[in-house]
């Protein structure tokens, strides 16, 4: 009856969409190529060479603390500043990670023990610290509290050859003075290893055939441990130690924590923390009643309900958020300028940008680090939810 | 008639069996279940009792509140110095400026009387007048605010951003964020969820690009390059340059968090609109984001919260935001050495925000949620 008509070009759905695409690409380009034009126009009118030539030029300052990378004043370049940010803001995001995970997991747990009290204050914590900002509480610890408490190097707190002062953790460090009986302790070291993971096996195997089990994890802890120092004797203690020792102003040789590493990691362990402690809470309470009744009514114990029930299904809803934390205290880590910690943002960012002058080159490495930190954190992520994700049917 | 109608009388319940009630049964029961909880309420208990009377007496007990000057302090060193945060409470509230001219501190006094009287009634849900009250405090508020505080007209003198301080810049900050990146969020969010291959890759690169870097950086970078993307001439102040990067970091939270809200709501929804005839825009106006926002509205305060404690990283590129100023304050000459007090009048400042922020969208969770189970 009635003949289809063609629809018109301006309200075709494609054709728009296709337009509409077009228009926002061109805008888009647009804005980024006129944003440097004005940019290269404001460089030269400003005399600024940008370019990666400063690389190696010397660094004019000192970089106090770098435990794995060599820094000597007057022949360490840019660069080497460069890497050693990167280098300290992995140590101390690792460092924070590891002491955040423990505390909050123990918060967490507290958080739902039957007990009231402790229950309270567990909440009472995670109030109070997630909610004051973390540059307070880095400045707070920093300056308030451990800059005033602490003795001077001369009056140093002693713990066995651990010195502990204003200007930070002195620690003996090892040194390999024979580096055959070395090599001949971590040889050793392997095969004991491999002797372990070989044991681990067998003990399942029987778990599985017979239903008796080992305590593998203590037996290896405790094997790895004698055996270790049996073994670094047999090898004839290789190693030896630099131990500190105070000079006139402060200590001289062993290794040094300074206190704003200590203070920086202090603040972000306790700032994260509170934050994993509400993930485990979570994460707990996720796992309904009815899977542990469940086990109990198949005859499992509490601590096997708790190991081989809880957990597992409670790790599936406390992993993915608790990685996002990891990847905020790797970029909170960059609070660290405020206390003068040499990290990333502190000394390239904010020294070598100051010395040179060069901000688009230093800015945009800046955040490709950190971009890249980020792509690798949602990679694992997605990887993770993809391995966990509950196939149904 | 055969007698009487017997209704049926329930004798009274019978009381609960004596182990069941009472104070001591609640502590053995709460507080003494089991050996390993008995030890935990006696260590927990042990470091209550040795920190937390110490802290009230040094606190509030034996605080010094009154006096002009540091003698006060020196006299009584068992407590705080609450006096330093007294003599300058209106340098830490308002910034140098209004704190140096005491005719002109009406202005930020009468923004906050202002702010909290459009702001409180919101918060309980049967206020009448609930649009009229949003709007005047997204629309009319802001401007206010430029007026008075900026000032420049109608007789009110120019107040000088680069002087501008304590909780005052602290609430600018946040506020000016807060506003700008919820629409910019909200059209990140539906670009990302477009169907549009340009459009989504584009706003995808956008959020995780503010995403993945420290606040910190993008103040650098608003501070040091945001001077040389604009033709010369042109210049904006540092609070202006700070603004700006604030504003870029959160519309990108602000996206994720309206995202997850548009993700919530059921394809019937969207396939319902167009059954109806609506185009994508009336469709989104009047039929997903109204649901999507309210699902969405505890992780925006979520977000709302996070930034407000990330205005304290302003004091790295030297603005005196309410940290800055309390830091500073406490190392000048005349009270030096009183950090803590500084410190912790701060911290009570920004936790008091933001656990109000916390727990009303905890409130709003818990009621949405019952809505949606019903």
């Amino acid at each position: 009856m009635t003949e289809r008509t063609r629809i018109p070009l301006h309200r075709d759905p494609k054709v728009r969409a296709i337009v509409f695409q077009l228009a926002a690409l061109f805008f888009v380009v647009y804005g980024i190529y006129s944003l440097f034009e004005t940019t290269v126009e404001n460089l030269v009118s400003r005399g600024i060479q940008t370019g990666t030539g400063f690389f190696d030029e010397v660094a004019p300052f000192q970089i106090g603390f770098s435990p794995f990378l060599d820094f000597n004043l007057g022949q360490s370049t840019y660069l080497d500043v460069f890497f050693v940010g990167i280098q300290n803001t992995i140590l101390v995001a690792v460092l924070g990670i590891v002491a955040a995970t423990i505390l909050g997991f123990i918060v967490g747990v507290i958080r739902l023990s039957p007990n009231w009290l402790a229950s309270k204050v567990a909440l009472a914590y995670i109030e109070i610290f997630r909610n004051v900002p973390l540059l307070l509480q880095i400045m707070f610890w920093n300056f308030a509290i451990f800059l005033p408490s602490l003795p001077a190097p001369k009056n140093s707190i002693e713990l066995g050859v651990f010195y502990l002062n204003a200007r930070g953790f002195h620690t003996p460090t090892p040194i390999i003075e024979d580096s055959t009986g070395f090599t001949i302790w971590m040889a050793l070291l392997a095969v004991l290893v491999a002797g372990l993971v070989v044991f681990a096996r067998r003990a399942k195997t029987r778990f599985e055939e017979t239903g008796q089990r080992l305590p593998v994890f203590w037996i290896s802890v405790g094997v790895l441990a004698a055996g270790g120092y049996v073994l670094y004797l047999i090898a004839g203690s290789p190693l030896g130690f630099d131990v500190p020792v105070l000079g006139r102003f402060n200590f001289k040789g062993g290794g040094q924590l300074p206190l704003p590493l200590f203070s920086l990691w202090f603040a972000l362990t306790i700032y994260t923390a509170a934050f994993i402690a509400e993930n485990v809470r979570a994460g707990i309470q996720s796992v309904s009643h009815g899977q542990t009744e469940a086990s109990h009514a198949l005859g499992l114990s509490r601590k096997d309900t708790v190991r081989l029930v809880t957990i597992p299904q409670a790790l599936r809803v406390i992993i993915p958020p608790t990685i996002s934390q990891y990847l905020n205290l790797t970029k909170n880590s960059s609070l660290a300028v405020a206390v003068g910690f040499e990290e990333l943002v502190a000394v390239w960012a904010g020294i070598t940008l100051n010395q040179t002058g060069q901000a688009l080159v230093i800015i945009g490495m800046t955040v490709a680090v950190y971009e890249c930190l980020s792509l690798l954190t949602s990679m694992i992520l997605n990887w993770y939810n993809k391995r966990i994700q509950l196939t149904e049917r | 008639m055969a007698g009487e109608l017997k209704t049926f009388v329930p004798a009274p319940d019978r009381a609960p069996p004596n182990n069941a009630l009472g104070p001591i049964v609640w502590i053995r029961q709460n507080l003494f279940g089991s050996l390993s909880s008995s030890a935990a309420t006696l260590i927990f208990l042990y470091l209550f009792v040795s920190y937390v009377p110490p802290f009230i007496e040094w606190a509030l007990i034996n605080a010094n509140w009154t006096g002009l000057d540091r003698s006060v302090c020196e006299a009584n060193k068992a407590g705080a110095c609450w006096t330093f945060i007294n003599v300058r409470m209106e340098q830490i509230l308002f910034g140098l400026y209004f704190a140096s001219n005491p005719d002109e501190i009406w202005r930020p006094t009468l923004i906050f009387v202002l702010f909290f009287a459009l702001l409180l009634p919101l918060l309980f849900e049967k206020t009448p007048g609930k649009k009229w009250l949003t709007i005047a405090l997204l629309g009319v508020f802001p401007l206010v605010f430029y007026f008075v505080v900026y000032g420049g007209y109608f007789g009110i003198p120019q107040s000088n951003t680069t002087q501008w301080g304590g909780f005052l810049l602290t609430f600018a900050l946040a506020f000016v964020g807060i506003l700008l990146a919820l629409p910019i969020g909200i059209l990140l969010a539906l670009g990302r969820r477009s169907e549009m291959p340009v459009i989504r890759s584009i706003c995808v690169v956008y959020i995780e690009f503010w995403r993945g870097t420290p606040l910190i950086t993008i103040l650098f970078m608003a501070s040091v390059m945001l001077p040389l993307f604009f033709p010369a001439g042109v210049e904006f102040d540092k609070v202006v340059r700070a603004m700006i990067g604030i504003t870029m970091f959160q519309s990108a939270y602000t996206a994720e968090a309206v995202r997850g809200g548009l993700s919530a709501i059921p394809k019937g929804q969207y396939e319902a609109a167009m059954a109806l005839g609506l185009g994508y825009w009336k469709r989104t106006i009047f039929i997903i984001l109204p649901q999507a926002l309210k699902i969405s509205i505890p992780s925006i305060v979520n977000t709302f919260i996070a930034l407000f404690k990330d205005t304290s990283l302003v004091s790295i590129i030297g603005l005196l935001d309410l940290l800055n100023m309390a830091q500073t304050a406490a190392r000048s000459v005349e009270w030096k050495g009183y950090d803590i007090e500084g410190y912790l009048f701060a911290g009570f400042i920004y936790w008091a925000f933001c656990y109000g922020m916390s727990r009303y969208s905890q409130n709003l969770e818990r009621k949405l949620d019952t809505n949606r189970r019903n």
